[in-house]
């Protein structure tokens, strides 16, 4: 292994919207060779302790190139890097962010070079944009609730169940359902957003968290560590890869992907126009579409097979491709940044949970 | 030929590219600037009134609208009467002018841009929204390049189709050249007969020609064989009775009845002399029926020419044919020499063997020119006048020396002209011996 220097690391479990001041680095990590001849800098919404693996094992294949690794929160991100297209400096040789619809404004903004490889041609049309935005992993949305509260008979499997066992007056989920703080969190806005698109079961939906009491708070680790403590007795539209990696420390942690359908999130990664070593970012890029990648990100919980329950450790009684709606790169998702049907989208689930407040 | 065709093709190849070309792309403008209009007017539809201002609801429908490009990047703004912004990019700007579609830049990338205007009016709000939409061009250049790609493709198929069938048709076309020239190369060399060979209606013109060439040039060759037949059967016997008168004068020792041969032998040599020129006259002119065109001449000026050409020399002292001509120009298709002559042969008949005064006349009658000329005398006899005009007269007593072969040129001078040479009993006595020709209308021609 070569050396791997902790730069440094700033502790953001929460991160939080708005970024009102300076640009935070949550976390930074120099990969491979310090001599090494080439060096590229690669910027990401992603854990460096889910991404570190694949991280070393491009350098460890790639000897000749450094990998200098940003850990940064998405809005920060996206603002960062939008700043830097205008003013056309030089941001990063790679930008990776589970907020796909900031990398999709990016790219549609002219801020991405594109690049071109057998590996990219080999991606289905919806996890690749222009040849600009890439779809690096598969990570579902997913339902988790704490199996020693929940039995497995009651848990939910569907929307429409969580909304049925929502729905009674005397619900004992009435108050112990989590979700995102869709203001707060960008990956929860995104999810939302894409569910209002997908089924008429997100009104009711709406109407039954509102009803019921259910909690919008921060974050992934937050709600996910509620369930597992017992504090939340279900949560809807977590991050699997999250879940996933939670699961293995909390036994107690049950993970299902709703049948109905199920959302497949793949963060984007894009080289930035003034990228200084694209050459590098192409190979980087090419490595983590390659099977060898694949198969690391995929120990991660980061490229999930959603029709394989036993190798995801997924609850999948009966899925099959046709409930996967994976989250298309395409300029549609520009919608969702619109700052007017922002303000829409935002006002209605505000009076929706008019009242049902975090608890935080 | 393969080289026209070529080059035939290859125009109308680089003309059917263009004609593509202009064609696919106005089809793919047409077909995007719908979208973008589609998109554009559900955008402008999502507009309404709120009670902090205008509001736009951005539907999700017009943005996949668009991803029907599916690798175009999108640019949109909302503007609300006053020219504010409501939503979207600031630098796209409504275009001065009012159109509705136009063109611009995208961070380096040209667009096309509809831009829609809805008038808002709602109490405390009167004005027109505008609603701008824009895409970079890949999916159009792309639709484009397609539809010239596949219509190349189709007008390839169809050019090598049809450069097949003219091939085809080019060869069966040439099919029945093909047998005339079979037909020509297994004749021996004197056959000049017209050819027999089945021709469609395209080659025939060209089989008519080709056999009137070959009769005109059968005629010619009969000419030349009738003139050596004739000078040999015309020209033996005075040759022969010269010889003999001078064997005569070989042997004979008296100066007087010497002189009388020569005497003799001079006569003889005149007569063969106009034999001669009589032989050569009737070639020639048979020859130019067949070689000269018609012309429009006058049968008047062919009188005097006639009379003006007989050689006073042959016939002596006596006198100069008359004229009797009509006051109007009498018009005909004709040949003037073969003409004049004719007529001369026809007057040195007269002089010589007729009895004065002769007289050249011209006169039109229903259609029929005639030009003839009279004498007092008997003329031919009767009995004879059917086979005047063929060549060999000399059973019915018809010599040389007389009208025989001047008959003949006569004859075949007339029929060259379309006409015939006819005798009649002059009134109230007398023989006249006429070339009877088709009238030429006046003016016509």
């Amino acid at each position: 292994m070569i050396g791997r220097a902790l730069a440094g690391m700033v502790l953001a479990l929460c991160l939080t919207g708005g970024a009102t001041a300076q640009p935070v680095i949550e976390a930074s990590e120099s990969f491979g060779d310090p001599q090494a001849a080439a060096v590229m800098l690669v910027r990401a919404t992603t854990d460096i302790d889910l991404f570190d693996e694949v991280l070393d094992g491009f350098v460890t294949a790639n000897p000749d190139i450094r990998i200098d690794y940003e850990q940064w929160g998405s809005n920060d991100l996206f603002k960062q890097s939008q700043q830097d297209c205008l003013s056309g400096r030089f941001s990063a040789d790679m930008v990776i962010s589970s907020a796909v619809d900031q990398q999709v404004k990016l790219v549609n903004d002219g801020c991405a070079r594109p690049y071109r490889s057998a590996q990219t041609a080999s991606l289905p049309d919806e996890f690749q944009w222009r040849s600009e935005l890439f779809g690096i992993t598969r990570e579902p949305a997913v339902m988790v609730y704490n199996r020693e509260l929940v039995p497995e008979a009651e848990a939910p499997r569907t929307r429409f169940d969580l909304v049925d066992l929502l729905r009674p007056e005397d619900s004992r989920f009435a108050g112990m359902v989590a979700t995102y703080d869709i203001e707060e969190s960008g990956l929860g806005y995104l999810f939302a957003f894409v569910d209002a698109q997908q089924a008429t079961s997100f009104g009711s939906l709406a109407e039954a968290f509102a009803q019921s009491g259910a909690v919008s708070t921060c974050c992934s680790t937050e709600i996910i560590d509620g369930v597992a403590s017992g504090r939340y007795l279900l949560a809807y539209n977590v991050l699997g890869s999250y879940a996933l990696a939670q699961a293995e420390r909390s036994p107690n942690l049950a993970i299902v992907v709703p049948q109905d359908y199920a959302l497949i999130l793949s963060r984007g990664a894009l080289i930035p126009r003034r990228a200084r070593n694209p050459a590098a970012a192409g190979r980087f890029l090419d490595y983590l579409l390659s099977p060898a990648g694949r198969a690391i990100m995929a120990r991660s919980h980061l490229y999930v097979d959603v029709t394989d329950g036993d190798a995801s450790g997924l609850d999948v009684p009966a899925a099959n491709d046709s409930i996967l709606r994976p989250i298309p790169l395409s300029p549609v998702l520009l919608v969702g940044l619109d700052k007017e049907k922002r303000a829409h989208f935002l006002s209605f689930w505000r009076d929706t949970f008019a009242g049902a407040t975090s608890s935080d | 030929m393969a080289l026209g065709f070529a080059l035939i093709f290859a125009l109308g190849g680089v003309a059917v590219a263009i004609a593509a070309f202009t064609y696919a792309r106005s089809a793919a403008r047409q077909s995007f600037d719908r979208l973008l209009l589609g998109a554009a007017s559900q955008i402008a539809t999502s507009v309404s009134l709120q009670h902090d201002g205008v509001s736009v609801d951005l539907p999700v429908s017009a943005f996949e609208l668009l991803a029907l490009a599916p690798e175009d990047r999108v640019i949109y703004a909302v503007y609300g009467a006053e020219g504010n912004l409501i939503t979207g990019y600031r630098q796209l700007r409504p275009p001065v002018d009012g159109r509705q579609f136009f063109s611009g830049t995208f961070a380096g990338e040209p667009i096309r841009v509809v831009r829609l205007e809805r008038p808002l009016t709602e109490p405390g709000y009167i004005g027109n929204v505008q609603v701008l939409v824009g895409q970079t061009l890949q999916a159009r250049t792309e639709l484009a390049t397609q539809i010239t790609r596949d219509a190349l493709i189709v007008v390839a198929l169809v050019a090598a189709v049809m450069a097949a069938l003219a091939v085809l048709a080019v060869r069966s076309a040439l099919a029945p050249i093909n047998r005339i020239e079979t037909a020509f190369s297994r004749r021996t060399a004197q056959d000049l007969t017209p050819i027999d060979v089945a021709v469609p209606q395209e080659v025939s013109n060209l089989v008519d020609t080709l056999n009137r060439f070959m009769s005109r040039l059968n005629r010619q060759v009969e000419v030349m064989q009738n003139l050596i037949a004739d000078a040999s059967h015309q020209l033996r016997t005075p040759i022969a009775a010269l010889r003999a008168q001078a064997e005569l004068a070989a042997d004979e020792r008296d100066p007087e009845a010497l002189r009388r041969i020569a005497a003799r032998i001079r006569a003889r040599s005149v007569n063969l002399g106009n034999l001669t020129d009589q032989l050569l006259n009737h070639a020639l002119i048979i020859h130019r029926a067949d070689a000269v065109p018609l012309e429009r001449l006058d049968l008047r000026v062919v009188a005097i020419a006639a009379v003006e050409e007989i050689d006073h020399s042959i016939f002596g002292t006596r006198a100069q044919p008359g004229l009797d001509l009509p006051e109007d120009p009498v018009h005909c298709d004709g040949d003037r020499l073969s003409l004049v002559e004719a007529i001369k042969n026809l007057a040195g008949n007269a002089l010589r063997h007729g009895v004065e005064p002769v007289v050249i006349s011209v006169s039109s009658q229903a259609g029929r020119a005639r030009i003839g000329v009279r004498d007092a005398g008997s003329g031919i006899p009767e009995e004879i006048w059917s086979e005047a005009g063929t060549r060999y007269a000399r059973s019915s007593g018809v010599s040389a020396e007389k009208a025989g072969l001047g008959l003949a040129i006569v004859n075949a001078v007339a029929v060259a002209h379309r006409g015939v040479l006819e005798f009649r009993h002059a009134k109230p006595s007398g023989f006249e011996a006429a070339i009877v020709l088709p009238l030429t209308g006046r003016g016509s021609r």
